[in-house]
């Protein structure tokens, strides 16, 4: 636990080392602070004590933000050799996945902190549901995990870190939108299991304020398969 | 720590990088590994640190075996990759830091291991600077530090003195000497009078195979077979001289110099001297022996021999 923790920690400073870190926040922020608040169906627009708008936007800009933010974890790694040193360390691969995963996950989550102000905010104009706000950040986050475990498989394909940046959002638009399409064309058993697969079905009925275990455990399925396989990688790697 | 080293082989593909090498090394010993590029030095170093799995054989550093036991080997083992690959954006001291608390050193003792290490290896001036910003030479020594920071056992330098000025070079060199006193020390060089400077004892490999072994001494005695002296007589006939010698009978062969006019080199017959004989037949003639030099074959010359075929 301590190892991933000291894994973590490094990873998290060098996205704030690397600016990273201060453009996701600034681009995040700005995005999100804009269409929630600004322009497109606003809040004022829609005119509810709801942050859906908010949670709308932000189930698209994390989409491209984080595939941006995992595609060095292990590219950069075996980019420049430092894996090497990583891997004859007192460590095995969970505790350096895991790391990485937590680092990037704690990035998001400071991100989603700053949005925490919208919240206080519209609960000032009206009679805000509460739970459904946190369950909508919950969403956010499950969300956010899945696309980070995604994005560091892709990232230990290759050397090549914009390689791992298209394969990870290449991955992720099949959750994101493709097989919600698919389930709309298609009826009877296969429109079922492209619903079930879609990501946007779990999302929304996270956001509208039901935790359902069916949905948790399809976010958790997908992080573990991701994350088995980005291991599975590094072991041939070394074989 | 003694390591074993036991028929490992390592194949990439159908080429055989390593091929059935084994030795062994016991602490208190600083092995040098010589060979030509491409030779399997670096493979065989990457499998005793466990980066890479063996496609056959073992290696066991104490008693644990990397393929068994990676974990604990780990934990005794200071590596120096050729390479040498660092985080470039971070700070030299925030990056010893973070090897310090992944070799799991009581936290309490981190900033003392991090101080020493920064005075061993003179990076007093650089602590602060980020790694991408340092030359070669600090690099390098950065990459030293954080391969002893925990003080481990065993420690395992790929090319450890590239990139470092002569100064650094004599340095690094009997910092590994002392070093090598009470830890297992393997290095890899391409610099012969390195080895000989820094090593106890001399492995060369060829093409994945272990070619030679021993002290340097022991290497130069298998190499050379046969005496070798270098005589400059004066005050005589110049072919007098020769057939003299020629006439001694533990000579094998006596020529002029190549290297040096009015010298003859002289070889003896297998294990014989013949320095006291030459002095006596001087002293009979009257000439005056003005040279008697043994030349001795020098390692870069076995190297040669034993990895040019």
């Amino acid at each position: 636990m301590r190892h991933i923790w000291i894994i973590a920690k490094r990873e998290l400073q060098s996205f704030f080392d690397s600016l990273m870190a201060y453009i996701m926040l600034f681009a995040f922020l700005g995005f999100s602070g804009f269409f929630t608040w600004i322009s497109g169906s606003d809040i004022f627009l829609v005119g509810q004590a709801n942050l859906d708008s908010f949670f709308n936007i932000a189930y698209w800009t994390l989409f491209f933000f984080i595939p941006a933010l995992t595609m060095p974890l292990f590219a950069e790694e075996y980019r420049l050799g430092t894996i090497e040193l990583l891997l004859t360390k007192p460590v095995n691969h969970w505790q350096i996945i895991s790391g990485k995963f937590l680092s990037t996950l704690l990035l998001i989550v400071i991100a989603l902190a700053f949005t925490l102000p919208y919240y206080f905010t519209v609960s000032g104009l009206g009679n805000i549901d509460h739970g459904a706000v946190w369950s909508g950040y919950l969403g956010l986050i499950l969300m956010s995990a899945t696309y980070i475990s995604i994005g560091i498989f892709a990232s230990s394909i290759s050397k090549n870190q914009i390689v791992g940046f298209l394969l990870a959002l290449f991955i992720g638009i099949f959750f994101h939108i493709i097989f919600s399409i698919l389930a709309g064309s298609f009826t009877g058993t296969f429109g079922g299991i492209f619903d079930f697969l879609s990501l946007a079905t779990h999302y929304d009925s996270i956001t509208r304020g039901i935790i359902d275990s069916k949905d948790l455990i399809y976010f958790l399925s997908i992080i573990s398969l991701s994350l088995v396989s980005t291991e599975a990688v590094i072991s041939r790697k070394n074989s | 720590m003694d390591i074993q080293i036991e028929r490992l082989s390592k194949k990439y593909g159908a080429q055989r990088a390593v091929d059935d090498i084994s030795f062994n090394v016991k602490a208190g010993e600083v092995l040098g590994f010589l060979g030509p590029n491409g030779a399997g030095k670096t493979t065989t170093m990457k499998i005793i640190t466990t980066y890479l799995r063996p496609t056959a054989g073992d290696v066991k550093v104490g008693n644990y075996s990397v393929t068994e036991n990676p974990e604990k080997i780990k934990k005794m083992i200071g590596y120096l990759p050729e390479q040498n690959a660092l985080y470039e954006d971070m700070p030299v001291i925030d990056y010893l830091k973070f090897v310090a608390e992944m070799q799991t050193i009581i936290p309490g003792k981190i900033k003392d291991r991090i101080f020493e290490m920064v005075i061993t290896c003179g990076l007093e001036g650089e602590k602060h600077k980020k790694i991408g910003e340092l030359s070669k030479g600090y690099k390098q020594r950065v990459g030293l530090a954080q391969a002893m920071i925990h003080n481990p056992e065993v420690l395992i330098l790929d090319e450890p003195t590239a990139g470092l000025d002569p100064n650094q070079i004599v340095e690094i060199r009997e910092l590994i000497k002392k070093i090598g006193r009470e830890k297992t020390v393997i290095l890899s060089s391409h610099i012969l009078a390195e080895v000989e400077a820094t090593c106890g004892r001399i492995i060369i490999i060829n093409k994945g195979k272990l070619v030679a072994d021993g002290t340097p001494d022991e290497l130069r005695k298998h190499a050379q077979g046969n005496e070798m002296l270098r005589v400059s007589i004066e005050d005589g006939d110049k072919n007098e001289i020769i057939q003299a010698i020629q006439n001694i009978e533990t000579i094998e062969l006596v020529d002029w110099s190549s290297i040096k006019a009015d010298t003859i080199d002289v070889q003896s017959k297998t294990e014989m001297s013949s320095r006291r004989a030459i002095f006596q037949l001087c002293k009979e003639k009257g000439w005056v022996l003005t040279e008697m030099t043994p030349v001795e074959t020098k390692l870069e010359d076995i190297f040669h021999e034993l990895t040019m075929n």
